[in-house]
């Protein structure tokens, strides 16, 4: 297996080769259970040695890494953060097991977070009544035994049988018949997250405040986004593992490229572009009645006023878990204000004539509402449900605008193919995530072969809306905050993260029978209550896939 | 979607405009629901419900797709052994009428030629804003050979009934073999007169056919 020569790289890093061939390729069912990479976790327990600031040096094992990165785990820091921080440093073997150890740190973070509520709520409860201290306690018993939708919990010691992969999905979840059952292990955890409330936010528990390593995190953010020359590989680095909402406006800014990175032109830069829409608004916006535009205008006008993200949301088959979530979402007045919409439609329109060679597709109006949000949103105080547009200053409504349409063309340059005729991109990463599946997972891959489920029958969506209609939007926004962290983050990272995904349901996948049941199954997954922590674990496992696929391209080829 | 056994699946299409009302057609049928703010379907969509007909249990499979040209390339595999097909129009958008034609014309390039179709003219609730005479879409149907029905899926109207005399029509096809099993794709299951290895061998021969 070669690493260099005329094969992108897909992550730079100043590591030496990975020596041989990468063995984490997984064969026929199981990840090899791999004697060195058990060692090197066994040695691992030693407790990591201080050292001054500065950036981790390279490593090869996985002791020296913990040692020379001890101020992360000190503080605490994001799992995903450390992930980024291997990748930059080490070879493939030392990064795959710090992502084993992310995934376990999650699965441990889980249980002692149920500890914790079930302790809290205990203690709260003793001190307002004693009576009721049994009722209680039964309760978090009840809390512990449950196992909210994504959970390791039940993996005694996932690295020690090798079996990690496959630990992301052997959580007993309820299968979508379940419904009910899986409401009631997922109510005592699982407050209602108002959709837009936990939008930006980082964490998904009910308490609003920001935690001290929340904190941290802005401060971290604050320092790289100040100063004359922002380093965005610093940037890319932190956003990784997520981005605070109060940065995410500019972050994102900066990471898709649309503010150049010197602080002194980012205000030229920033009235150039803004200039540049509204002059294409004045030369073209009239003319969408023409004829030549006539047909592309009308499917626009056809599309956005469904677009209201209650839409989005909605799913189906999970019908009791409907009632946790509220039926008026805050973001639909926002959604049905015409002022709104004709922005939507300005750009959406703007961007097809400007490219013919794809012209409008239905679902790249989908790919407008994540810009659109964040933008907007750093300028609502109140409510979002009181939220009126029009209070507004037009020209702050109008910046949204063009920076919206930038970014979203940025987005979309890296994946232009998905939308020109015949949709080549797309037909040609759906191949590659059922090549991929089925290395990964046989077992998944087979059953679904077995029941004559083809991946383009629900995976197209996948590729086409860049899983927007399988999660919330709070959980897009988040995603997108690492596919912007990521070289390539749209059109590759994405791969791993759907195969991922599809590879996360694999009980739900093995328990349906006929071919109904599973294509139903997955046009209907059950994420409804997914928030920072689902996508985080999420995010570390593509990762991983990454990490053993990427640069190897024969290995899942067969 | 319970696990009744059922004698027949009946792999049955939505095609037409975007906009005149596949997916809640769809919904009305197999869910008894209705959004007035569906979003638009991207690639495929399904769902099933099972009918009882007078002597046959059938499961319909239905599949909705996107209207736009856009996704005719990926979505021509979505005629593969469809029996039914629902074209429908807005009787309410002369427009989505009009490329009726051009509809016929695709469903007949890639589906089974025998394949039963229905025009059918949605939204009938809203009467006051026709552009589409009943009589001459009726003439049209009898002309090209095929059923003709008005529905809405807002309130519900004949839904109920288009399904069934589909369904009705394919399984009269079947019974009376004017097609060949090989052309069809209906899977009897718990067949009365044939073998479970009958069943099998018939089942590998029509994917072979995909």
């Amino acid at each position: 297996m070669s690493t260099d020569g005329n094969k992108k790289q897909f992550w730079k890093r100043n590591t030496a080769k990975v020596p041989g061939s990468i063995q984490h390729v997984y064969g026929a069912q199981h990840p090899p259970f791999d004697p060195l990479l058990h060692a090197n976790l066994i040695k691992a327990g030693n407790k990591p040695q201080a050292t001054p600031g500065g950036k981790p040096k390279k490593a090869t094992t996985f002791q020296e890494f913990e040692s020379i990165t001890s101020d992360a785990w000190d503080v605490g820091d994001d799992d995903d953060e450390l992930l980024a921080m291997a990748a930059q440093n080490l070879n493939t073997e030392v990064v795959m097991e710090t992502a084993n150890k992310v995934i376990e740190n999650h699965s441990k973070q889980q249980e002692k977070q149920r500890r914790d509520d079930a302790d809290a709520s205990e203690l709260e409860d003793r001190e307002e009544e004693e009576a009721r201290d049994e009722e209680v306690e039964e309760q978090g018993e009840e809390g512990e035994e449950s196992t909210p939708e994504v959970s390791f919990a039940c993996e005694p010691s996932p690295l020690s049988d090798g079996r990690l992969v496959k630990s992301l999905s052997e959580a007993p979840i309820g299968s979508p018949k379940d419904a009910s059952l899986h409401r009631q292990q997922s109510l005592p955890h699982r407050p209602t997250i108002p959709m837009v409330a936990r939008i930006a936010d980082q964490n998904t528990s009910g308490n609003p405040a920001m935690t001290e390593r929340e904190a941290s995190r802005l401060d971290k953010f604050k320092q790289v986004l100040a100063g004359p020359n922002t380093d965005l590989e610093e940037l890319r680095k932190l956003s990784w593992s997520g981005i605070p909402r109060q940065v995410r406006p500019i972050t994102w800014k900066l990471l898709s490229g649309y503010l150049p990175a010197n602080t002194e032109r980012r205000e030229s830069t920033l009235q150039r572009k803004r200039q540049e829409y509204f002059g294409f608004i004045e030369q073209y916006y009239d003319s969408r009645n023409d004829e030549h535009h006539q047909d592309t205008y009308r499917q626009i006008r056809i599309d956005i006023p469904r677009m209201s993200p209650e839409c989005l949301m909605l799913q189906p088959m999970v019908t009791e878990i409907h009632i946790d979530i509220p039926r008026t979402n805050p973001l639909i007045p926002l959604f049905q204000q015409a002022s709104v919409q004709e922005i939507f439609e300005r750009i959406l329109f703007i961007w097809a004539i400007r490219h013919p060679a794809s012209g409008y597709v239905q679902g790249i109006n989908d790919l407008v509402t994540p810009f659109f949000v964040v933008y907007v949103f750093e300028y609502i105080k109140e409510e979002v449900e009181n939220f009126d547009v029009s209070s507004l200053q037009e020209e702050a409504l109008r910046n949204i605008e063009a920076d919206s349409f930038w970014c979203m063309s940025k987005l979309l340059d890296g994946i232009q193919d998905n939308y020109t005729f015949a949709q080549p991109g797309i037909q040609r990463n759906v191949k590659a995530l059922e090549k991929l599946v089925s290395r990964i997972d046989e077992t998944v891959h087979v059953h679904m072969q077995q029941y004559e489920v083809e991946y383009l029958q629900f995976a197209f969506r996948w590729m086409n809306n860049l899983l927007m209609r399988e999660l919330p939007l709070r959980c897009t926004i988040r995603l997108w905050d690492t596919y912007q962290a990521e070289p390539e983050g749209f059109s590759q990272f994405h791969l791993y993260v759907c195969a991922a995904f599809l590879v996360r349901w694999r009980k739900e996948i093995l328990d349906e029978r006929d071919f109904q049941g599973l294509m139903i199954l997955l046009q209907n997954l059950p994420t409804m209550h997914w928030g920072n922590e689902e996508v985080s674990v999420l995010l570390a496992e593509a990762y991983r896939l990454k990490f053993a696929f990427a640069d190897a391209p024969n290995h899942y080829k067969r | 979607m319970g696990d009744e056994s059922y004698n027949f699946v009946f792999k049955v299409v939505l095609i037409g405009e975007s906009g005149v009302g596949k997916s809640n057609l769809l919904s009305r049928f197999t869910k008894n629901e209705f959004n007035h703010d569906s979003r638009t379907t991207i690639g495929v969509e399904f769902s099933t419900r099972t009918v009882q007909l007078d002597t046959a249990t059938i499961k319909a499979q239905i599949w909705d797709t996107a209207g736009l040209e856009r996704y005719r390339a990926i979505t021509s595999a979505y005629y593969r052994g469809a029996v039914g097909a629902l074209l429908v129009y807005d009787i309410t958008k002369h427009l989505t009428y009009e490329s009726v034609e051009r509809w016929l014309k695709e469903l007949y390039d890639h589906a089974d030629p025998h394949i039963l179709v229905m025009l059918v003219g949605n939204k009938s609730d809203l009467e006051t804003l026709r552009t589409v005479p009943t009589v001459e879409a009726k003439e049209f149907a009898e002309k090209k050979g095929i059923l003709f029905m008005e529905t809405s899926a807002l309130d519900s109207t004949n839904v109920e009934a288009a399904f069934q005399e589909v369904l009705t029509a394919i399984h009269k096809k079947v019974a009376s073999r004017e097609v060949t099993r090989g052309s069809i794709s209906a899977v009897t299951l718990s067949s009365a007169t044939g073998t479970a290895s009958e069943v099998q061998e018939e089942r590998r021969t029509c994917c072979k056919n995909l």
